[in-house]
């Protein structure tokens, strides 16, 4: 069982790093409150998915690093390589000289079909080292241009080449009062087309990992390590390996007392078969006890219905229309983009 | 890692791209504590064998032998490109990035444009390419000129046609000096005028400059460290106006020395973010992509901060809010524009140093509930944040503004345009030089007044209620 992570774009892989960094510093530490064969089964199934082992025994992050300028990616296997804990791949980045300019119609237009080949026999080397591949996990901002549209592209790609593994995408919402201006129309076609091809979407936003930061963590000079931190350790605990009876490391339902409220469910959805819970003894990232909760729900909604207000607003104004059309994205495609999340929102609201 | 290549033209351009070079060599050298030719490097400058016979060959990787800039120098007359040549920059040019010629333009942009053009054309041609194919992924030309004159005004908007027709997909940001009310060079309007034509439609950014605004700021500065006060001695690397003279060491500073490294650092923190790294980086292509919402309007009002760093450690730094503040406040901005009281296409903060992202939240926080955005971008906001702060400073921060607070310039130019031509004054000199016409003339004036017709109309939405536009209809 193994996945493989594909991070794209800066945001995706500044959060990447920070993600198997924490999964390996969780792994090596010693605060499991558990038993110690607890704490080894554990730690043979979360190496199993996430690292390679390599002769030297230093784990090798199971991870693509995909980006069109080389800035960060060589900060990200510098900083992964001096860890001493656990490194990337040799060869498991991809990256151009030149960025996507937060232009989505350059990263999926552009980039994508001519890098396409490159990147997807990156893909297949790495899905070749694994007995079972169950399926691609991708870490990208919605609001520049590489991660956000050749993202898209790639997904697309994964579901064609890959049609029986599973694709989730981890996305980052960006703030609402901007890093990118453009953020809007990314993030709108960056969805829409996401839709086509991804099993399931987890959001990040921005925003409220900022609050956590601020409010719960009390960080006074909040920068975006510590944002990444937050959403790595969300990532990890939701990807953490889990019991199941049989004593082997299986996804297992198991039916909990409590959220019974048929209020907080749709109609056609029992409260019992809604909730899944999955529970491991071994405690993560120094918590001695945490949960974490992901939820399908019209929690995204209101989030949703601004990015599509405000991108529309722009769309009326033609703002910014031309550095799309001259790569390809014409108006009709907008127009496309924003009739499928029109159709998301109406579903969500008449649940 | 791209490349960008810096195109100097005329006696302005040529004077305030060696203070670039200049500022430019010293940031490096700055960072750059083991003398490896890095990505950051890379960008500007080329590393030169230079013991070979010849051109010299580039090394790519590994120990700086010879630092080479990637700059085409253009004048019409060489005075100012032989000093430049002997001055304490001159291993960095060498003699195949230059053109120059003996007689000038005589402040005439038809000689620059229409004569100087033709008869130079296949050389600045041969010269960019040149310059280009040492380039593994040329991302942008800058241009820089000043716009009153005739061989900046003329030559330079000239090439800007060159550059386009040659290497389409490279952007064009043009650094454009524009002549004050009290410009000794008479037609000066007309240049502009002119040259403004072709800005208009060849460049895809111009960061318009005022010779007044650097004035002020430079008098400031001066006031700041002669007034004496106790434990106010200022750091002086860390002055926006200070470097060690690009060109030959003259016994007293002139003005215009202290008001070109101001542009010279404009220049330096615009591509900060694309050399050095930082948490959210910001390439020269974002720049269009954010701040040109239509093609035509990419004029950006620029304003750097802070100007210059106190040298006593007892007293403690500005707050870093202040310098929010301050890249708002007219006095910083580098035309003589007010963007407060205007209104905003999109704004971008670029900074530089020990700044978070939740600095940055506080203050646009802050800040935005006394800006005026357009209805269409009411948080319009392009943020960058880059580790390397300017040589001198902890942090700084320069803002691009997207601003119909740029009417009035335009509106000023016109003006004295107007004056002129009624009167027909000095047109002979322009319509004896060949392949140019009176069309020339109500062509240019035309694509201004169209152009500030556009501000116009932006403007009278400003104080107008926000309405959202009615969404599709989805049936289900």
């Amino acid at each position: 069982m193994s996945i493989v992570t594909i991070q794209l774009g800066q945001c995706g892989n500044q959060i990447g790093y920070e993600v198997f960094d924490t999964l390996c510093r969780d792994l090596n530490s010693t605060q499991g409150f558990c038993s110690k064969k607890e704490n080894e089964l554990y730690e043979t199934s979360c190496k199993e998915h996430f690292f390679n082992e390599e002769k030297n025994g230093v784990p090798v992050a199971r991870a693509l690093l995909i980006d069109m300028e080389p800035k960060v990616i060589s900060q990200t296997l510098l900083k992964a390589a001096h860890s001493g804990r656990w490194k990337y791949g040799q060869h498991s980045h991809f990256c151009q000289k030149q960025g996507s300019g937060n232009n989505w119609a350059y990263g999926y237009s552009v980039h994508g079909p001519k890098h396409k080949e490159s990147i997807m026999n990156l893909i297949q080397k790495e899905v070749e080292k694994y007995d079972s591949l169950s399926g691609f996990s991708t870490i990208m901002s919605m609001a520049g241009g590489t991660g956000s549209g050749l993202g898209a592209f790639l997904t697309q790609n994964l579901r064609d080449t890959y049609p029986n593994s599973f694709i989730i995408n981890q996305i980052i919402w960006p703030y609402g009062t901007g890093e990118v201006i453009v953020q809007n129309y990314n993030s709108v076609l960056t969805l829409s087309h996401l839709y086509r091809s991804s099993d399931a979407l987890l959001v990040h936003e921005n925003d409220v990992v900022y609050k956590i930061c601020a409010k719960l963590m009390n960080i006074k000079q909040i920068s975006f390590r510590d944002i990444n931190q937050v959403i790595a350790h969300q990532l990890g605990s939701i990807f953490q390996p889990t019991y199941s009876s049989e004593g082997s490391f299986q996804y297992r339902r198991n039916l909990l007392g409590g959220f019974k409220d048929p209020a907080l469910y749709t109609s056609w959805l029992q409260p019992s078969d809604a909730f899944n819970e999955w529970r491991t003894q071994r405690a993560f990232n120094k918590y001695e006890k945490s949960a974490a909760l992901v939820s399908n729900s019209q929690f995204l909604l209101k989030p949703l219905d601004t990015i599509i207000g405000k991108a529309w607003n722009m769309f009326a104004s033609k703002a910014y229309v031309h550095q799309y059309t001259k790569f390809g994205i014409e108006e009709e495609d907008f127009l496309d983009s924003f009739t499928v999340l029109e159709q998301v929102l109406a579903n969500y609201c008449n649940l | 890692m791209a490349q960008s290549v810096i195109v100097q033209v005329g006696q302005c351009g040529n004077q305030v791209g060696c203070c670039f070079w200049d500022l430019a060599l010293r940031e490096h050298a700055a960072v750059n504590r083991k003398g490896i030719y890095d990505d950051s490097l890379k960008n500007f400058f080329r590393n030169v064998d230079t013991r070979g016979a010849g051109d010299g060959i580039d090394i790519s990787k590994g120990k700086i032998c010879s630092l080479k800039a990637r700059a085409v120098l253009i004048d019409m007359e060489e005075g100012v490109v032989n000093e430049i040549l002997q001055g304490p920059l001159k291993d960095i040019f060498d003699s195949k990035q230059l053109i120059t010629s003996v007689s000038g333009s005589g402040n005439n942009w038809a000689v620059g444009y229409k004569f100087f053009g033709s008869l130079y054309r296949d050389q600045i041609v041969e010269r960019l390419r040149q310059t280009a194919e040492h380039c593994d992924c040329l991302q942008c030309f800058f241009i820089i000129h000043s716009m009153g004159g005739g061989t900046g005004s003329g030559l330079g908007t000239f090439i800007l046609n060159v550059l386009e027709d040659e290497f389409p997909e490279v952007y064009r940001f043009v650094t454009s000096v524009f002549p004050s009310g009290e410009d000794d060079v008479i037609t000066s309007p007309y240049n502009s005028v002119l040259a403004m034509k072709e800005l208009n439609e060849h460049a895809d950014c111009v960061l318009p400059i005022e010779n007044e605004s650097l004035f002020d700021i430079v008098s400031k500065i001066n006031q700041m460290v002669t007034s004496g006060k106790p434990g106010q001695t200022v750091k002086p690397e860390s002055l926006v106006t200070s470097n060690e003279g690009g060109i030959k060491k003259k016994p007293q500073k002139k003005p215009f020395d202290t008001m070109n490294n101001i542009v010279g650092n404009l220049l330096l923190n615009l591509t900060s973010s694309a050399r050095f790294e930082g948490s959210l980086n910001m390439d020269l292509n974002e720049i269009t992509m954010n701040l040109v919402p239509f093609p035509q309007l990419h004029y950006l009002v620029s304003s750097l901060t802070p100007l210059y760093t106190l040298a006593d450690v007892n007293i403690p730094p500005r707050r870093l809010d202040q310098m929010f503040s301050d890249a708002f406040s007219k006095n910083h901005q580098l035309i003589q524009a007010d963007p407060k009281h205007s209104l905003y296409l999109a704004c971008a903060l670029l900074v530089r140093g020990n700044v978070q992202i939740s600095d940055l939240r506080r203050n646009i926080e802050r800040l935005k509930s006394s800006l005026h955005f357009v209805s269409w971008n009411q948080e319009g906001w392009k943020t960058s944040l880059c580790s390397v702060p300017p040589v001198g400073h902890s942090h700084s921060l320069l803002a691009l503004a997207n601003n119909t607070c740029v009417k009035p310039t335009f509106m000023e130019l016109k003006r004295r345009f107007t004056k002129l031509y009624k009167k027909r004054a000095h047109l002979h000199h322009y319509l004896q030089v060949d392949g140019m016409e009176e069309s020339c003339f109500t062509e240019a004036v035309s694509s201004l007044s169209s152009l500030i017709e556009r501000y116009d109309e932006l403007d009278a939405t400003k104080d107008l209620p926000i309405e959202d536009q009615r969404r599709l209809n989805i049936v289900i």
